[in-house]
């Protein structure tokens, strides 16, 4: 169990560092089909975030900016996003992941739409990713009762 | 009807649905059973249609995101693992069907994320079958196995304890398959199973292909619980939630048996095993081993669970058995020995969940009188035991048949006498039980006359799909002939 306790240097420290933490989070997923990185590396820097801001505070500040529902949510919404980006394939007439079939819902041309279809993917995997993160940190973290 | 891409709808339908399965908890519980029910029909017909496509028309090829094979991850659909989708999808309806009352009697509070678990145990299953890249069968293969060990840590006192222990079994299973496949990539920089079985033959000679060939069999023979590696399986089957071991006992270990038909038969050149290395001489002897441990370590046993456990063991043996005469026959043997022990060991399973749920002790010396109080139960029971024991009309009896078969043309007359002699072997245990829920008396130290107990039936949810389960083993045994000659015999190469 986390308590509470008074540091102003390491909560001030954090307090600003935790917001460009997630920016660069969301660049690295945003980025990972063009650059190194990708949605498991954002994602894991997005955890990384909710995790220094449960050492710095403590455990309640974490709950109150993430419920254990919200969780649960995001730990299966990333992957329906996956899945469903694949299904979605599948409806317009392609294959399973047949990305290149997205361009009839989109106003690009056929190689943009595989771009935007993987990109879909990235962010899918990294939501799944940061809500793991989170929940492996509380199930050690927290005592049982709590989760 | 025809059109629909069923290899693809069979694994993406219970994958999202696992997931959808959460969400669909928390606004009403009662619709998760429901949701898992229309999600294994959706699996059970898919199979049946993917098989009825396979059989008429030939090999079904799906290229997911229309990736070219050897690059993209392909779904290959021959005969063999049309036929073993059909098992496992089949079985895991039947068994998701009684899952209700276990559920609700052992761990209400957790059936959300029972039934999550499930379909992610069942879509792995799936997946490791239907899949044609051997790096994609090992992802499978993880999915299906984290689900598993989840599943078992549900279970009673002692139930963590024995999935931290098939967790590190495992993982050291997976772990070699993957340097497996490894060793494989680096020797033919190929994944995809039907490209490496044109790769091969030209790198037999090479050390690396023999080095993946033993890391391959050794991974496998961890995931399907081969004799001198089988140490996890009996505790991890016997503290498990019954519905769990009823889901798991008779698929996992079949999937991992299938594995090994796959890799030994079909990737690598049928010769390689046989002649190359003396890994089929190995084999036998390990498969041999494994059924007389396993069914003298059954004899040993008080809990029934348990004693199923050790027998599930044996009956592993034999698949491994088959596989190792290298022949024909054997082979046949093996395979159908994958769908007749897949059903017999759900019914004994399902029927120790029955008497579970009804407050009746798994120890055998306190059966007594069990027949009295569930009729119907117990003469399931009764003829999956007979069927285990190999007796004629019972499927059991024709798997083993073409096993022996095999040892004869095999020439391996020390593995035929194993084979008959753990139908003698099975014959006393299953009779030692049967002998206590039919004519058991109590003991001499209750001298108080027993009442004449009510009939107190399982529910009918779990009674009709264990009727079900009987009822084919007897009439898969009828027309095994058929399903050999028209299903099984496409499935083993030319050159057996």
């Amino acid at each position: 169990m986390i308590s509470r306790f008074y540091d102003v240097i390491i909560q001030t420290v954090c307090r600003l560092l935790i917001p460009f933490i997630q920016v660069f989070g969301l660049y690295v997923i945003a980025h990972g089909h063009s650059s190194p990185g990708g949605g498991f590396q954002g994602g894991v820097i997005l955890g990384a975030s909710f995790i220094l801001l449960c050492l710095s505070h403590d455990l309640q500040e974490l709950r109150k900016r993430m419920p254990l529902k919200m969780i649960l949510l995001f730990c299966s919404l990333g992957v329906m996003i996956y899945a469903g980006l694949g299904f979605l394939c599948l409806l317009l007439g392609g294959d399973y992941l047949d990305y290149g079939k997205l361009h009839l819902l989109f106003p690009v041309n056929e190689i943009q739409s595989r771009s935007i279809g993987i990109f879909g993917i990235e962010v899918g995997v990294g939501i799944t990713v940061m809500a793991v993160m989170v929940s492996i940190f509380l199930n050690l973290a927290a005592p049982e009762a709590e989760n | 009807m025809s059109h629909l891409p069923f290899p693809i709808l069979i694994i993406v339908v219970p994958l999202i649905s696992a997931f959808l399965m959460i969400l669909l908890g928390w606004l009403r519980k009662s619709l998760c059973y429901l949701l898992l029910i229309f999600v294994l029909g959706i699996t059970t017909l898919s199979s049946f249609m993917i098989l009825e496509e396979v059989l008429w028309k030939g090999s079904i090829h799906y290229r997911l995101g229309g990736w070219l094979p050897p690059w993209g991850i392909e779904y290959v659909i021959d005969p063999l693992n049309g036929f073993v989708l059909l098992i496992v999808s089949t079985i895991s309806l039947i068994i998701g069907i009684t899952s209700k009352p276990m559920v609700e009697r052992e761990f209400p509070e957790r059936a959300i994320y029972f039934y999550c678990l499930y379909l992610l145990q069942i879509t792995g299953l799936l997946g490791i079958v239907i899949t044609g890249d051997l790096f994609n069968l090992y992802v499978f293969l993880e999915i299906a196995s984290l689900a598993g060990y989840a599943l078992i840590a549900i279970g009673e006192e002692g139930a963590p304890f024995a999935s931290f222990n098939y967790m590190i079994y495992g993982t050291i299973g997976a772990c070699f398959y993957l340097l497996g496949v490894g060793y494989l990539y680096i020797e033919s920089g190929s994944l995809n199973m039907a490209d490496l079985t044109k790769l091969l033959p030209g790198l037999l000679s090479s050390k690396v292909t023999l080095i993946a060939f033993a890391f391959f069999s050794v991974g496998i023979a961890i995931k399907m619980a081969l004799f001198p590696l089988h140490v996890w399986l009996p505790d991890a089957y016997t503290y498990a939630p019954s519905t769990v071991s009823t889901l798991v006992a008779p698929l996992t270990t079949k999937v991992g048996a299938y594995v090994m038909i796959r890799v030994m038969v079909n990737v690598f050149p049928p010769t390689f095993f046989t002649e190359t290395l003396p890994a089929a001489l190995l084999l036998r002897w390990m498969a041999g081993l494994g059924i007389l441990f396993g069914c003298l370590f059954a004899l040993a046993q008080k809990d029934l669970k348990r004693m199923l456990g050790y027998v599930l063991i044996a009956e592993i043996g034999y698949i491994a058995m088959g596989i190792g005469f290298g022949n024909r026959n054997g082979l046949t043997g093996a395979i159908l020995h994958i769908m007749n022990d897949g059903l017999m060991m759900a019914c004994l399973f399902l029927f120790v969940g029955a008497i579970t749920l009804k407050g009746w002790p798994r120890k055998i010396d306190q059966l007594q009188g069990l027949h009295q109080t569930m009729p119907l139960t117990s003469a399931a029971f009764v003829l999956s035991g007979l069927s285990v024991i190999g007796v004629p009309p019972t499927c059991g009896f024709f798997s083993k048949w073409y096993l022996v078969l095999g040892a004869i043309d095999a020439k391996q007359w020390l593995s035929a006498a194993i084979l008959l002699a753990s139908s003698l072997c099975n014959a006393i245990l299953f009779f030692r039980v049967i002998e206590k829920a039919y004519f058991g008396k109590a003991g001499n130290e209750q001298r108080i006359e027993r009442p004449i107990l009510k009939r107190d039936e399982a529910p009918l949810i779990v009674l009709i799909p264990l009727w079900v389960l009987t009822l084919g083993v007897i009439s898969l045994g009828l027309f095994s002939g058929t399903i050999i000659s028209n299903i099984i015999h496409l499935t083993i190469p030319a050159s057996f």
